[in-house]
């Protein structure tokens, strides 16, 4: 039974123009006629924060939507294994699992290109083997546990997951500390005119760290392409967001950056509005 | 679950480690009975059996007892707090004076700073020291600079900040930082740290009381790995009064908090291998130190070995290295010695190799004994 999770997602403004464009993937349009277009239509609609929102159902195909199902299981079966290897102390020190988020990872990054960023938490180890980071489970077990074959040579553990080829800016220990890096990524893409943006995420917990407040505002002062994505699984370490946080609509804390509630567990609508954000916009 | 818990903590030891001293785990049996010097022999009253996370979670339930003015608040203390520190204060003492936080320790910092400035004591919780550096601005240009930038119209002296520091066998590089130098380079305020539950007990309430902002590090480690009969009524131990944990007239060995216990296998390791007797002092307040406690034992031994789990360079060591050399400059037999983290970050997979043990400690009192000035050290 679970508890639905809502995710939101926020965008950087550029005045109130958007401008929809194609759906970016790196699935291969579908070549065989056996893969024919299937129409979702969203139950849970987005819910807008100064902004026009996408339409309320997509296309996609068998392809790719088993692809999610494939990379999202593929998650998740390596995070019941960290467990097991956890609670066997084979894997020491503390451990935070991708359970029930995957479809945020696998969405977003789905519709991301090789000159995107991404920066998040502590609750990284989905986001080395999606389609786009290209890692393996492998790499994964042995950073957890410690070996020299783990993807930062054991030295980092479950917290400290980083990938150079892939812009994938880890792994970071300290709740909120990614968010102004994460700006700052942005800022770099933009001076470098790479046309890429930089998807930062956070939790609900980081949601009250003042150092997010002080990021929005530098990135919406200098129009930087940079979406935050809060994934709000409704606890902060040990205390429920209703406790914690006095406004529980985190997709509309931005305040004057646009934002958008998104159903986090749906990965399909990860893709679709990542054809609706405006990076490209921006440069 | 407790017992799950405390099970974590007791280390596996083979046979062999026992013979060879070659384990440097921490046996939770080899717990030291009080000295004759020790703070609460005087006190007649019922005690119990309690560990260093019990005798604070003691502490905080007399001082929220005793004075309607104090308060405690941080993530997660009203279930008890991630290691049962706070344990049964909600329910006592109400939504008003035990409460969470959000996840923000600059404003549980510069708040608890607020409520103190007004009167108030709270007692606010980091939930681990690795995550005080948020509140790094608050702690150092508000609450340290509070009376003296008012001319003492107003201070913060009510203000406790408490946090686990510390290795504790698996932190790696954010749960288990050490980060007292940090704040102890910073004039107006106290850093507080005990090493046994009577000392925790006894130093809280004390930093409870005192007129300053104090920053009291718990030794993770020995949360429950240490356990004392600890005196149920209320005392204090006064801050600022290091104590002798063990007499000796060869060296001088000076830690503080879960290293003091490392350092006393060190000096039990030395005494029965080459019959050296060593001094070993706990420091208890490292801002400000109990100087004249260690300027006195380094005149009777002429030889010094300061050990801490932080990094050596600018770690606390350091000051009480200088210190010593200039007070004591003409009584010294060997050059100061410090034990200390190597200059990395915490590490995860290598922390066996990272911790100060007590091989690398047996080493360095070896090493200050048989110095002679024709050879090199």
């Amino acid at each position: 039974m679970f508890a639905t999770r809502r995710v939101t997602s926020l965008l950087p403004s550029i005045g109130n123009t958007f401008q929809l464009f194609q759906t970016r993937s790196y699935a291969k349009k579908p070549t065989s006629k056996t893969s024919k277009s299937i129409q979702i239509d969203f139950k849970v609609p987005y819910q807008l924060h100064k902004c026009d929102g996408p339409a309320t159902s997509t296309t996609t195909n068998s392809e790719e939507a088993l692809g999610f199902y494939r990379e999202m299981n593929y998650i998740r079966r390596m995070e019941i294994a960290a467990d097991g290897l956890y609670k066997q102390k084979k894997i020491r020190g503390f451990l935070h699992l991708y359970n029930g988020q995957e479809a945020v990872a696998s969405g977003l990054e789905y519709a991301l290109t090789p000159e995107d960023h991404v920066i998040t938490a502590y609750r990284d180890h989905a986001f080395m083997v999606t389609r786009r980071a290209g890692g393996t489970a492998k790499e994964v077990l042995s950073e957890l546990m410690g070996k020299k074959t783990g993807c930062s040579k054991g030295k980092g553990g479950s917290m400290h997951m980083y990938n150079a080829k892939t812009h994938f800016y880890g792994g970071n220990g300290i709740v909120g500390a990614q968010c102004p890096v994460g700006t700052g990524l942005a800022f770099a893409q933009k001076y470098l005119k790479n046309g890429g943006v930089t998807v930062t995420y956070y939790g609900d917990g980081a949601a009250n760290q003042g150092q997010l407040f002080e990021s929005y505002n530098m990135a919406a002062l200098w129009k930087l392409p940079v979406i935050y994505v809060c994934e709000n699984n409704q606890y902060a370490m040990g205390t429920s967001t209703k406790r914690a946080s006095f406004s529980q609509e985190y997709f509309k804390r931005g305040d004057f950056i646009p934002g958008v509630l998104v159903d986090g567990m749906n990965a399909v609508s990860y893709t679709h509005l990542r054809a609706h954000e405006t990076g490209r916009n921006l440069v | 679950m407790k017992a799950l818990l405390s099970r974590r903590y007791i280390p596996k030891k083979s046979p062999l480690s026992t013979l060879f001293f070659r384990s440097s785990t921490f046996s939770p049996t080899a717990v030291k009975a009080e000295t004759p010097s020790a703070d609460t022999q005087h006190l007649t009253g019922k005690r119990e059996k309690l560990n260093l996370v019990s005798a604070i979670n003691n502490a905080l339930h007399i001082a929220l007892e005793s004075d309607q003015t104090v308060c405690a608040f941080g993530e997660d203390v009203t279930f008890g707090g991630v290691f049962r520190a706070s344990l049964g204060l909600r329910n006592r003492f109400g939504p008003d004076r035990v409460f969470n936080t959000p996840l923000s320790e600059q404003g549980i910092v510069g708040f608890a700073i607020g409520l103190a400035a007004a009167g108030g004591k709270p007692i606010a919780e980091i939930q681990f020291a690795d995550y005080i550096f948020p509140a790094f601005d608050q702690l150092v240009n508000e609450a340290a600079k509070f009376r003296y930038r008012s001319g003492n119209e107003f201070d913060c002296g009510g203000l406790v900040v408490r946090a686990p520091y510390g290795a504790v066998g698996h932190g790696g590089l954010y749960h288990s930082q050490s980060p007292e130098a940090y704040f102890c380079h910073t004039a107006g305020l106290k850093v507080v740290v005990p090493a046994t539950p009577i000392e925790a007990k006894g130093l809280l309430l004390a930093s409870i009381q005192e007129r300053n902002p104090v920053v009291f590090l718990e030794p993770k480690w020995l949360y429950r790995s240490l356990s004392e009969l600890v005196p149920l009524e209320p005392y204090e131990i006064p801050l600022g009064k290091a104590r002798i944990y063990r007499e000796g007239k060869d060296a001088t060995v000076v830690g503080w908090g879960a290293q003091l216990h490392v350092l006393d296998r060190a000096c039990s390791m030395a005494k029965e291998r080459h019959g050296i007797e060593c001094e070993l002092i706990n420091l208890r307040t490292l801002l400000p130190w109990d100087k004249q406690t260690v300027i006195e034992s380094v005149k009777k031994t002429g030889r010094l070995i300061i050990s801490h789990e932080a990094p050596k360079t600018c770690g606390f060591a350091a000051e009480i290295s200088a210190s010593i050399q200039e007070a004591c400059f003409t009584y010294l037999e060997a050059p100061i010695l410090r034990v200390c983290g190597y200059d990395t970050p915490f590490p995860l997979i290598f922390e066996k190799f990272y911790r100060p043990d007590e091989l690398k400690n047996f080493e360095a009192i070896k090493n200050t004994v048989h110095f002679d000035f024709s050879t090199e050290l």
